[in-house]
C-alpha cells in the first residue's frame, strides 16, 4: 500500500517528464538517424566531423567561461557561509536579483556595454581615454556566459560551504593545519560535491548557448548552439539539426563523466548528475 | 449601491460614444458579421505593421479589433526560411502570412497556401495594376501586395568619406569590422551575385560555389550578420555600412541624419512582399476581413508611413499626408534614376538544398581552433598526470599502513 502512495504522490512529475523530456528525447532520436523521406541514414550523425571545430571551440569557450565562474564563486561562497544571517541575506539578494531579469534582456544590455559607441567606452571617450574594443571577441562571449551562468556556481557552492561543519576547521587548527592546509584538507574536499552540481549548472547551458554568442560575439564566433538554431530555422533541416543535438548531448556527458571521476567519490547528495 | 451602477452606465456611454467617434472605415458592412470569442493569428515581419497611435498614425491591430470584435494574435518572424520552416511542419495555424514574392512561388508550388479571389475585397481596387498579375501570382489567386522595396547600401557619412557606388566597398579592408551584412541566404548571396554579374536566380553550381567562396572571403571583415539589430547599430554608428531594404533607411534617415543611402550599379534586388492565407488557417473569413482591412486607405497609409517602404496602393500615393515619401526619390526612383533591378525566383529543390548548405558552410568558415587542440592536449595531460599521481600516492599510504602494524 504504502509503495503505491509514494509512486502516486510521483506520478505528476513522472507525467511530466514523459511527456516533455523522454518524449521529445525520442523525437530528437528519430530525427537524427533518418533523412527528411524518414529513410534510416547515419549521414546526418556522420555529419558532425564537418562542425567538430565548432563543437570543439563551444566546448572550450564553455570550459573557460565555468572554470572562471568557479574562480570568482569559491571565496564569495565561502565568505558569505561564514558571515552573519543578515549579512548572508543581503548577499543572496544581490546574487538572485539579475536572475529577475531574462536571459535574453541581460544579454542585449551587455551588447549595449560592450559595444564601441557603447556606454563603457562613451566613458572612456570622455575621460579622454583610449577606446577598447570588446564586442565581437570570445572575450565578450566569454563574459556573457559567465555574467548569465555565475548565480548557478555560486548557489550549490554556498549551500555546501553553509555545512561545513565548524568543529572539523576546528579541530584541524588544533592539530596543527595552518590555514592553507585547513583550506586544501578540510573545506577543499569537503566541497567537492558543490563544485561538480556548479560545474554541471555552469558548463552545460555555456555549451549549449546560442544568443549570448550571437548577440557578444558577431559573426565571428558561431558555437554549436547557433548551428543547431539555424539548422531548425533558416535552413529547415531538423535532421541535422537533431543529430548535432545528439552529439552534444553525449559530447556533454562525456565531460560531466571525466568531472565525475575526480569530485563524485563521495557518496554526498550534493552532485547532480 | 444606486452610485456604482450609475457609474458604470456613465463609462459605458461614456465608451460607445467613443467608439462611434472612431475613425471610419470604407465598406464598415464587409466586417460585420463576427461571432464572439473569434481570434485571427497574424504571422509578420518585425517592424512591418504600424502599432502605434502617436504622430497621428493607427494601431492597425488595435483598430481593427475594435471594428470587427475579432481578437488578432500577432507574431513575428526575421525571414522568410524561418516564417516557411514554421508552415511547413505545422506546429502552429496562422490565418494571415506576408511572404516575399520567391517565397509565395514556392508555397503555391507546394500547395501550401489557400486561393481567394482578391476582387471580392472591396478594397482590392487600390491596388495599382502595375502589382497585378505578377509572376508569382500569375492569376492573382493567392496574394494580395502588401510592400513593395528595394535592396540598396546604407552607410554612414561620417565613417565612410567616399560616395560608394558598388557592391565592392563591402570587401573593402578600409572598413574591416564595420560592416554589416544581411543575415537571409537570399538576400546575403544576392548582393554577391550582384558583384560577380551572375543572376540573383543562377542555379548553376559553379556560379553558387564562386559566390559562397566570396561570402566566406568577406567574413572576416564583418561585424555580424543581422537583420532588425541593422536599426540599432546603423542608428548609433556602432556600423559604417549595412545593405537593407530602402523603406528602413528612410525610417533610420530620421533619427540619425548623417546616413545615407546608394543604389550600387551592379543592381539590386526588387521585391514585393503579399498578404496570403496558408492551407492551415482555422478562420479564413477573419483572414479576408483583415486582408481588405489593410487595403483601406486609411489604414495602408499609416502603414506606409509607419514602415516606409514603397506601397502599392494608389489611394495612399495621392494623400497629402503621404506626399513627402511619395517624393522621395529613393523610394520612387524617377525612369532615369531607376537602378538594375531584378526578382528573386523560386528555385529548384536541389538548388535551395545547396543554397542552404553553403550558407551554414559560409555561418561555419573560419574558426580557427588550433590552439584549442593544444589547450585540450595540456589539460589532458594534467588531468592523467593528477590521477597517475594520486593513484601512486594512495597505494603508497595503503602500503605504509599495511605495514606499519
Amino acid at each position: 500500500m504504502k509503495k503505491i502512495s509514494k509512486q502516486f504522490v510521483a506520478s505528476p512529475y513522472l507525467v511530466w517528464a514523459i511527456v516533455f523530456i523522454v518524449v521529445p528525447l525520442f523525437f530528437v532520436l528519430y530525427y537524427s538517424v533518418t533523412d527528411a523521406n524518414g529513410n534510416f541514414t547515419f549521414e546526418h550523425i556522420l555529419d558532425i566531423v564537418k562542425y567538430k571545430d565548432i563543437m570543439l571551440n563551444s566546448i572550450w569557450l564553455g570550459f573557460i567561461a565555468t572554470v572562471i565562474s568557479l574562480v570568482i564563486s569559491y571565496p564569495l561562497a565561502y565568505i558569505m557561509a561564514r558571515s552573519s544571517a543578515n549579512v548572508q541575506r543581503t548577499m543572496m539578494i544581490l546574487v538572485m536579483l539579475p536572475m529577475w531579469m531574462n536571459l535574453l534582456i541581460r544579454t542585449y544590455s551587455l551588447m549595449i556595454l560592450l559595444q564601441d559607441t557603447g556606454i563603457i567606452n562613451s566613458v572612456l571617450s570622455f575621460l579622454k581615454l583610449p577606446n577598447v574594443h570588446m564586442i565581437n571577441t570570445q572575450g565578450a562571449v566569454v563574459l556573457g556566459m559567465v555574467y548569465n551562468y555565475i548565480p548557478y556556481m555560486l548557489l550549490p557552492l554556498y549551500s555546501i560551504m553553509a555545512k561545513i561543519d565548524h568543529g572539523l576547521i576546528e579541530a584541524a587548527e588544533d592539530l596543527g593545519a595552518n590555514k592553507l592546509k585547513v583550506i586544501s584538507k578540510v573545506i577543499f574536499p569537503l566541497s567537492l560535491p558543490g563544485i561538480a552540481s556548479g560545474f554541471t549548472m555552469v558548463f552545460v547551458p555555456s555549451v549549449s548557448t546560442f544568443y549570448i554568442s550571437k548577440k557578444l560575439g558577431g559573426n565571428a564566433f558561431s558555437l554549436i548552439g547557433d548551428v543547431i538554431e539555424m539548422q531548425f530555422k533558416a535552413s529547415n533541416n531538423y535532421n541535422l539539426g537533431s543529430a548535432l543535438s545528439l552529439v552534444l548531448m553525449f559530447m556533454i556527458i562525456i565531460c560531466m563523466a571525466v568531472m565525475n571521476r575526480f569530485t563524485g567519490d563521495d557518496d554526498d547528495g550534493g552532485v547532480l548528475i | 449601491m444606486k452610485k456604482p451602477i450609475l457609474f458604470l452606465a456613465v463609462v459605458f456611454i461614456l465608451c460607445s460614444l467613443f467608439a462611434v467617434n472612431g475613425l471610419a472605415y470604407e465598406n464598415e458592412e464587409f466586417y460585420s458579421g463576427a461571432e464572439k470569442g473569434e481570434v485571427i493569428n497574424v504571422f509578420n515581419w518585425g517592424e512591418y505593421i504600424s502599432d502605434t497611435y502617436e504622430d497621428g498614425l493607427l494601431d492597425v491591430n488595435k483598430e481593427f479589433e475594435k471594428l470587427t470584435g475579432i481578437k488578432v494574435n500577432y507574431v513575428t518572424f526575421e525571414s522568410n526560411e524561418d516564417m516557411y520552416a514554421k508552415i511547413k511542419n505545422g506546429g502552429a495555424s496562422y490565418d494571415i502570412i506576408i511572404p516575399s514574392d520567391y517565397m509565395i512561388e514556392r508555397m503555391i508550388s507546394e500547395d501550401l497556401l489557400i486561393s481567394f479571389d482578391p476582387e471580392t475585397l472591396p478594397n482590392y481596387k487600390y491596388i495599382s495594376e502595375k502589382y497585378k498579375n505578377m509572376y508569382y501570382d500569375e492569376n492573382n489567386s493567392f496574394s494580395v501586395p502588401y510592400n513593395v522595396g528595394m535592396v540598396g547600401l546604407i552607410y554612414n557619412t561620417k565613417l565612410v568619406k567616399e560616395e560608394p557606388t558598388s557592391w565592392k566597398i563591402m570587401w573593402d579592408e578600409k572598413y574591416s569590422g564595420k560592416i554589416l551584412m544581411i543575415d537571409n541566404p537570399r538576400d546575403a548571396f544576392g548582393i554577391a551575385q550582384k558583384l560577380l554579374g551572375y543572376s540573383l536566380n543562377s542555379t548553376d553550381e559553379k556560379e553558387m560555389g564562386d559566390v559562397a567562396q566570396l561570402l566566406i572571403d568577406q567574413k572576416p571583415l564583418l561585424q555580424s550578420y543581422v537583420m532588425d539589430e541593422i536599426f540599432d547599430k546603423m542608428e548609433s554608428g556602432e556600423a559604417a555600412m549595412a545593405p537593407y531594404y530602402v523603406g528602413d533607411y528612410i525610417i533610420m534617415k530620421e533619427v540619425n541624419p548623417d546616413l545615407a543611402f546608394v543604389y550600387p550599379k551592379e543592381g539590386v534586388n526588387i521585391f514585393v512582399d503579399a498578404v496570403c492565407i496558408p492551407k492551415t488557417a482555422q478562420n479564413v473569413d477573419a483572414a479576408l476581413k483583415y486582408i481588405n482591412f489593410l487595403l483601406d486607405p486609411q489604414v495602408a497609409l499609416s502603414n506606409a508611413l509607419y514602415i516606409g517602404y514603397a506601397t502599392p496602393n494608389t489611394a495612399v500615393l495621392e494623400m497629402e499626408e503621404y506626399s513627402d515619401f511619395a517624393s522621395n526619390q529613393y523610394l520612387y526612383p524617377s525612369e532615369e534614376n531607376m537602378p538594375d533591378t531584378e526578382y528573386f525566383h523560386n528555385l529548384p529543390q536541389e538548388s535551395l538544398l545547396m543554397l542552404s548548405q553553403l550558407w551554414n558552410d559560409i555561418k561555419v568558415a573560419g574558426n580557427s581552433i588550433t590552439h584549442i587542440y593544444v589547450s585540450f592536449g595540456v589539460i589532458g595531460a594534467v588531468i592523467l598526470i593528477g590521477a597517475v599521481y594520486s593513484t601512486i600516492k594512495k597505494k603508497k599510504r595503503e602500503y605504509w599502513y599495511d605495514h606499519c602494524e
